[in-house]
């Protein structure tokens, strides 16, 4: 099996695990540039994916047909917002524990999610979507000799989509107005009071943008991978977002890298039988990578991961 | 003075689990279920029906463990959201040691599988403890990796090493077994074992160990404030390591309240169990007191259990009850709410 093959295995399959981690990881991002920790980025996404799996469904009946998954990715984005408020407010209003109230918003989606959709069909999960986002060659980009069909060939359009955003929270977070003032609330709040940005009303956007990324990043879970939302849809991918992010070092460019990454570590695990080398190495080894290597990071193995300095701090006016 | 302060300790528990339950009834009606029936029908079962009361206090032990694990982090200023993965770490050795320990009497077996699976538990706590000891690496983060690397593992050596018809272990050997013919009889043949005998115990034992020792002592100082334990010449890194290894065992044995107990074997988990996500919750609202975590594991045991019945009766899925969990910690987190509340009650009452 010539090398050109296995990449064409792995890296079509990375790219497409990759594509809900790097929103999701986006969306950390925005929370944790902002100094609020958010540990419920797996609630925000189960609550994505469930929204996605019914809105698709419910698309499917209106008749919107192949429009159907992208209607919810839009009903996805803005009940993402809407729920990671109750973390907002909880949170920056009332000076809640960022943590506790990140697992509190883990606990309410996935007892939330289930209970609507045992009342919505009277099942344990969603029925099986037909309008789905499907694999297809990107045209143009598919015709450039070798990387065309590597990269391009038989490709979720999500993927890329993922991929622009990156750039593009990268261009917000760095290089506009907006960027700055969220950096600052996140390093040196008071600061940042003091030069007349509303520390609040920053962080409550930047949980939104959270949640909506989130959100997005659930919805195009269940829309390309799962095909449905069950108890079981969102396992963990949260938190694997998480750890993206923190291993990108809390960059866009880096959680989209690290994203990348996590897919081709999972698209290992899942593709490695087929190829000759990797067939040696344990399943589980490959299971574990993500993780594993997320520690490495932090300890300062591979590279020293910073935080943002006020991170996980209520502010309060005037306390030194 | 001193009454009121108790009160006003109290106040805030009981008000979130009072808001919490009231929210749930709200999302029942409107959800078009009859909440006051859903709610009767759980309560009745657990106050009465043997069965219901043995499952419930069956559901305590590991919720008690968990909830202890997670409170014993805090005192010394650690979040230990890691317990889920000792938890099944420790679940693991005790079953492995259930297994394979043959020809021994129970009251060897028993403590020998026990302190495998506190062993067990405590050894994948003090990775994170070291890890935030001498790299400062937070302990949240670190801890969550290591439930996912637990998860696996734990998965890889059952399906390697383990494995028995039906994705599972063997079961365990009698004189291993936590369960008791007993206390199944007299509970109407529910799965109550004498895993809460232990779970107790090591509330006993957590607060004994805090409150009564030199160990507890810096343990509590380091949770208070780092530089001045530092400055008072205790080791804060040593004790970060203590707790978050305590922390673990504990953890551990709540994991084998469930092997040597409930279940008497393991299963190869596709996710998590979820007791250590609840030991937040209960480690919360006892407000990482002892007492206070077997009051709250009480609760939400009967809550989970009583559900059940509630599902029978009225209809009403059980994820509800996972519903009001999550509120009740919303607003135990958000007891700032509470006391501005109560200072404009108490300034509206002077003026």
């Amino acid at each position: 099996m010539g090398l050109l093959q296995i990449l064409e295995i792995i890296i079509p399959t990375a790219i497409f695990a990759a594509a809900p981690l790097i929103l999701t990881a986006l969306g950390g991002v925005f929370s944790e540039r902002s100094g609020v920790v958010n540990i419920g980025l797996e609630g925000l996404m189960m609550m994505g994916a469930f929204i996605g799996a019914v809105f698709t469904f419910y698309g499917e009946t209106w008749g919107l047909g192949g429009a159907s998954p992208w209607f919810s990715f839009l009903v996805a984005i803005l009940i993402g917002a809407v729920f990671s408020l109750l973390h907002a407010v909880a949170s920056i209003s009332f000076r809640a524990d960022q943590v506790v109230s990140g697992v509190a918003l883990n606990f309410l989606a996935a007892g939330l999610t289930i209970f609507l959709v045992k009342k919505i069909f009277d099942a344990g999960q969603t029925p099986y979507l037909n309008e789905r986002i499907f694999k297809s060659d990107i045209p143009f980009l598919f015709d450039i000799p070798i990387i065309g069909p590597l990269l391009f060939g038989d490709a979720y359009i999500t993927s890329y989509l993922a991929v622009a955003l990156a750039f593009v929270v990268w261009f917000i977070v760095f290089k506009t107005p907006f960027g700055l003032r969220l950096r600052a609330v996140g390093e040196h709040p008071m600061a940042a009071d003091t030069m007349g940005i509303n520390v609040a009303k920053m962080r409550y956007v930047a949980v939104m943008l959270s949640g909506a990324f989130a959100g997005l990043g659930g919805a195009v879970y269940a829309t390309s991978i799962s095909g449905n939302f069950t108890h079981s849809t969102i396992a963990g991918q949260g938190f694997m977002a998480l750890a993206a992010m923190i291993f990108g070092k809390w960059h866009p460019l880096g959680a989209l890298g690290a994203a990348l990454f996590f897919g081709f570590a999972q698209s290992l695990s899942i593709t490695g039988q087929q190829i000759p080398l990797l067939k040696e190495i344990p399943h589980v080894i490959l299971l574990i990578s993500p993780y594993v290597l997320t520690i490495l990071a932090l300890a300062g193995f591979v590279g020293r991961a910073d935080a943002p300095k006020a991170i996980g701090k209520p502010y309060e006016k005037g306390k030194r | 003075m001193r009454l009121q302060q108790i009160l006003f300790k109290l106040s805030v528990p009981v008000i979130a689990v009072a808001l919490g339950l009231l929210v749930g009834g709200i999302i029942m009606v409107s959800s078009g279920y009859d909440a006051f029936y859903a709610y009767s029908s759980l309560f009745s079962v657990i106050f009465t029906d043997p069965y219901y009361i043995g499952e419930t206090v069956r559901q305590m032990s590991p919720l008690i463990m968990s909830g202890l694990a997670v409170a014993f982090a805090f005192r010394t200023g650690l979040f230990n959201i890691g317990v889920e993965g000792q938890l099944l770490v420790g679940w693991l050795a005790s079953v492995y040691i259930g297994i394979t320990v043959e020809g021994v009497p129970a009251f060897i077996h028993v403590p020998l599988a026990i302190l495998a699976a506190a062993a067990a538990g405590a050894l994948w706590g003090v990775v994170p403890g070291y890890l935030k000891a001498r790299f400062r690496v937070h302990e949240v983060i670190t801890t969550i990796m290591m439930n996912y690397i637990a998860l696996h593992v734990t998965n890889s050596i059952i399906r390697n090493h383990l494995l028995a018809p039906g994705e599972r272990t063997e079961d365990i050997q009698s004189s291993a077994s936590l369960s008791s013919l007993f206390l199944q009889e007299i509970t109407d043949f529910s799965r109550l074992h004498y895993g809460i005998l232990f779970a107790i115990l090591a509330a006993v034992l957590m607060w004994y160990l805090l409150w009564k020792t030199t160990t507890g002592y810096e343990l509590r100082a380091v949770g208070f404030n780092q530089h001045a334990s530092n400055y008072a010449g205790i080791n804060v890194q040593k004790n970060i390591i203590l707790s978050m290894c305590i922390s673990g065992g504990f953890a551990g044995v709540a994991g084998a309240m469930e092997g040597l107990g409930t279940y008497q074997y393991m299963t190869i988990n596709a996710a998590f169990s979820g007791v250590g996500f609840d030991g937040i919750a209960v480690a919360l609202l006892g407000a990482n007191s002892a007492i206070g975590i077997i009051l709250a594991a009480g609760l939400f045991g009967g809550l989970k259990i009583g559900a059940l019945n509630m599902q029978a009766m009225a209809q009403v899925p059980p994820e509800l009850i996972t519903i009001v969990i999550a509120l009740i910690i919303f607003f135990v987190a958000s007891s700032y709410l509470v006391h501005w509340l109560r200072n404009r009650i108490n300034k509206r009452g002077k003026i």
